[in-house]
């Protein structure tokens, strides 16, 4: 590890104090994505170019407006990656052609939501990462095609309700493992992230930042009209996530995955659940014993297997 | 300049590599893959100063060519049929961008049935893209229009991708004499790319592609695309006029054969619009006058050019290697739309489909086309739109359904003979 490597955010003061993204966007009150976004950037900084798939962040810049002190290219829902490989081979060839010279290099960032990350966009990321591309990736997780109004997307959650699992028992299915998923490919660098947690978060973009190839981040998104809940709840239902353990924070880097904050008490996984209008039907009219007991019953399993190969 | 024996592919990927690419997204489709893997040994041997990347699909690649050639440097591209389609939401995408860059679509009929032969249903899906389009007939066009196509493109008033268009198989894969042009002379007639106020650089932040709200700002930048791709006609005889002064070979957007005291005149594109030529010759032999008018740009469209050439003629078959389903020939469409209300515009605009799926057009139904244009002009009568099918192969697939229908009734025969053996065992 060089230098660089040793953290320089050490404490929360530590952190930027200037933020770099404009503010008045189209975004929700509360939008837990945005969050990430803002603390993201001041860590990438300025000299970036964001490559934008279709998703609630498109509506970041429009014309003839944006929040971005850099660059944006919105692409299309599948090829954001591809966007990516497009302009980092252009400016690596300009730079190698001596066109421009390296202060007007920039970061290649990709962003997405899950809806792209988890489904449509997934093949465009996989072909990304096997060709060891340059670049960050940011994926927004609202656990939902949220644009359009949250119908469920390979990122939403057991026995959620969206707008296409609105039966008595929500979403049937299961939250896909994306980051097992990208670590699969052997990047150099994959974590989770979470508005809320900004220490964590901006130790890992300073990291992602320092290191060369694919480095994907994926930040949990509470969403206030989403998951139904009231958008001044967003910081408490994400710090609430890792300390119930539903998010863990964790990062990929040379072959081995690190939990960077390890819940020491875990909180019954209901105490993040029964905020959110999206699990009501779990305690109303009724408790779903059966289905919370199967909730709780996974991240017991997850964190059992965590803790027995420290 | 030297003289070799190229194919379609091989002439598409020279002119690529003699305007200079700097960078080819690429994706293997049949009958393309020459013209990548062409690209790729060149750039592998140090022939050929460029970047290749293969990426996981037809829409990545043309993602990745827009938004290298939006960062700022000279893109080529190719691909065929099932490609152009999985990439069209970025070929609409990529050309709203306004990024000038040279893509070469090898014509291959489209599923289903899947099929690898060539007609011209891929390239057409394309034409209201944004993109502007050349065919070819020959390889030495392939090679001259694709270095063409990057002037064509990268022009100010234009600033717009263009399609190269060569028929699968019948030119992908004909080898034909083609002269080599110089390759300096090439650099001066293409020029240094430049890349305008399309870039992206960390001095210079900019937004491209971003979205708009209302119909007033995207019918405005709907509009400019539509305006600067009509500008190409007359840029594209410009450029043209350019390329006959240094290499002295003639491309007009539409090309007229023995068309001047013409009765009729065939309208056709692409590589089998040589045998029509042919036909034209004989049929000229035998005392009718015929001839053949083909349109090299496609779009935008050169309706002046075909009311011009039109004038006065008596009338007109206009044969599509494609078909819409449920409205006929895209060309004949086209074509009547350019010339309705014309003064003496033709009265008789026959629409014939044929060559679809790589199926041939023979020459005796050249000669067929032109007498049933020509009767019908004696007996005043109309002409329907006509599907080209010989009873022979009729015949020919009446066997293939009937041997299907022996094979089926055999499966039945033995599955039921079973089922009587299990009934019979209980």
């Amino acid at each position: 590890m060089n230098e660089a490597m040793v953290p320089f955010y050490r404490r929360m003061k530590d952190l930027p104090s200037t933020h770099l993204l404009g503010t008045g966007t189209a975004m929700c009150a509360g939008c837990g994505g945005l969050g990430a976004l803002h603390e993201i950037y001041d860590i990438i900084g300025e000299k970036s170019i964001f490559v934008n798939a279709a998703g609630c962040m498109t509506l970041l810049s429009v014309y003839p407006f944006t929040p971005f002190r850099g660059s944006w290219l919105y692409t299309a829902m599948a090829s954001a990656p591809a966007g990516a490989q497009g302009v980092r081979d252009a400016l690596d060839i300009l730079k190698a052609k001596k066109q421009i010279g390296e202060d007007d290099d920039m970061e290649v960032v990709v962003l997405t939501g899950d809806g792209a990350a988890y489904g449509m966009g997934l093949s465009a990321t996989s072909g990304a990462m096997e060709r060891d591309l340059d670049f960050l990736y940011i994926c927004y997780d609202n656990e939902g095609y949220g644009n359009t109004g949250q119908q469920y997307s390979g990122a939403t959650p057991h026995a959620a309700k969206t707008s296409t699992s609105k039966g008595p028992r929500g979403f049937s299915g299961f939250k896909k493992d994306l980051f097992s998923i990208w670590a699969a490919h052997a990047p150099a660098y994959v974590a989770t992230v979470i508005a809320s947690e900004p220490l964590d978060l901006a130790r890992k973009i300073e990291k992602a930042k320092s290191l060369k190839g694919p480095r994907m981040i994926i930040a949990l998104a509470p969403c206030p009209p989403g998951w139904d809940y009231d958008p001044k709840e967003t910081v408490n239902i994400g710090k609430l996530a890792v300390k119930t353990g539903v998010w863990p924070l964790k990062e990929y880097i040379d072959g081995t995955v690190v939990h960077t904050k390890i819940p020491q008490q875990r909180m019954p996984v209901e105490e993040y659940l029964k905020l959110q209008g999206r699990y009501r039907h779990l305690f109303e009219p009724q408790r779903d014993e059966e289905t919370l007991k199967a909730i709780q019953h996974k991240i017991d399993l997850y964190w059992g297997s965590v803790t027995a190969s420290k | 300049m030297s003289q070799l024996l190229l194919t379609g592919n091989a002439a598409a990927a020279w002119g690529a590599r003699l305007a200079a690419a700097d960078y080819i997204p690429a994706f293997p489709i049949t009958p393309q893959t020459e013209i990548i893997e062409c690209l790729a040994s060149w750039i592998d041997n140090n022939e050929m100063d460029a970047r290749l990347v293969t990426l996981e699909s037809e829409h990545s690649m043309i993602t990745a060519a827009g938004a290298a050639a939006a960062t700022g440097i000279r893109v080529y591209s190719a691909t065929s049929s099932q490609g152009l389609l999985y990439a069209m939401e970025m070929l609409y995408s990529v050309a709203g961008w306004r990024t000038p860059f040279v893509l070469t679509n090898v014509s291959r009929g489209l599923s289903s049935p899947i099929t690898l032969e060539s007609d011209h249903n891929d390239i057409l899906a394309a034409r209201d893209s944004g993109f502007l389009q050349i065919h070819c007939s020959t390889c030495q066009e392939v090679l001259d229009n694709t270095i063409i196509a990057f002037r064509l493109a990268e022009d100010p008033r234009i600033r717009l991708p263009v399609i190269v268009n060569l028929d699968g198989f019948y030119l992908s894969f004909t080898r034909e004499p083609v002269e080599l042009p110089d390759s300096e002379k090439v650099r001066q007639f293409v020029g240094e790319y430049d890349a305008e106020n399309t870039l992206f650089r960390a001095s210079r932040p900019v937004s491209q592609a971003v979205a708009v709200l209302g119909g007033s700002p995207y019918s405005y930048f709907r509009y400019e695309t539509h305006l600067a791709a009509q500008n190409g006609l007359a840029i594209y005889e410009e450029i043209t006029a350019d390329f006959n002064q240094l290499f002295d070979r003639q491309y007009d957007a539409i090309e007229a054969y023995r068309t001047e005291d013409a009765d009729l005149v065939f309208v056709m594109m692409g590589s089998f619009a040589t045998k029509a030529k042919d036909a034209v010759d004989r049929l000229r032999q035998a005392g009718q006058k015929v001839g053949l008018l083909r349109p090299r740009l496609f779009r935008p469209f050169p309706a002046e050019g075909f009311q011009r050439l039109l004038k006065k003629i008596k009338a007109v078959a206009v044969i599509d290697q494609n078909i819409s389903m449920g409205m006929g020939g895209v060309l004949h469409s086209e074509l009547c739309s350019a010339l309705y209300g014309q003064q003496q515009a033709p009265l008789f605009i026959a629409s014939y489909i044929g060559g679809l799926g790589g199926r041939d057009i023979s020459i005796e139904e050249f000669f067929e086309m032109a007498k049933e244009v020509s009767d019908a002009i004696q007996q005043d009568k109309t002409l329907k739109p006509r599907l080209l099918y010989t009873e022979t192969e009729l015949r020919e697939v009446r066997k293939l359904q009937a041997v299907a229908q022996v094979e089926r009734q055999e499966l039945l025969n033995t599955n039921r003979h079973q089922d009587n053996e299990e009934q019979a065992n209980e």
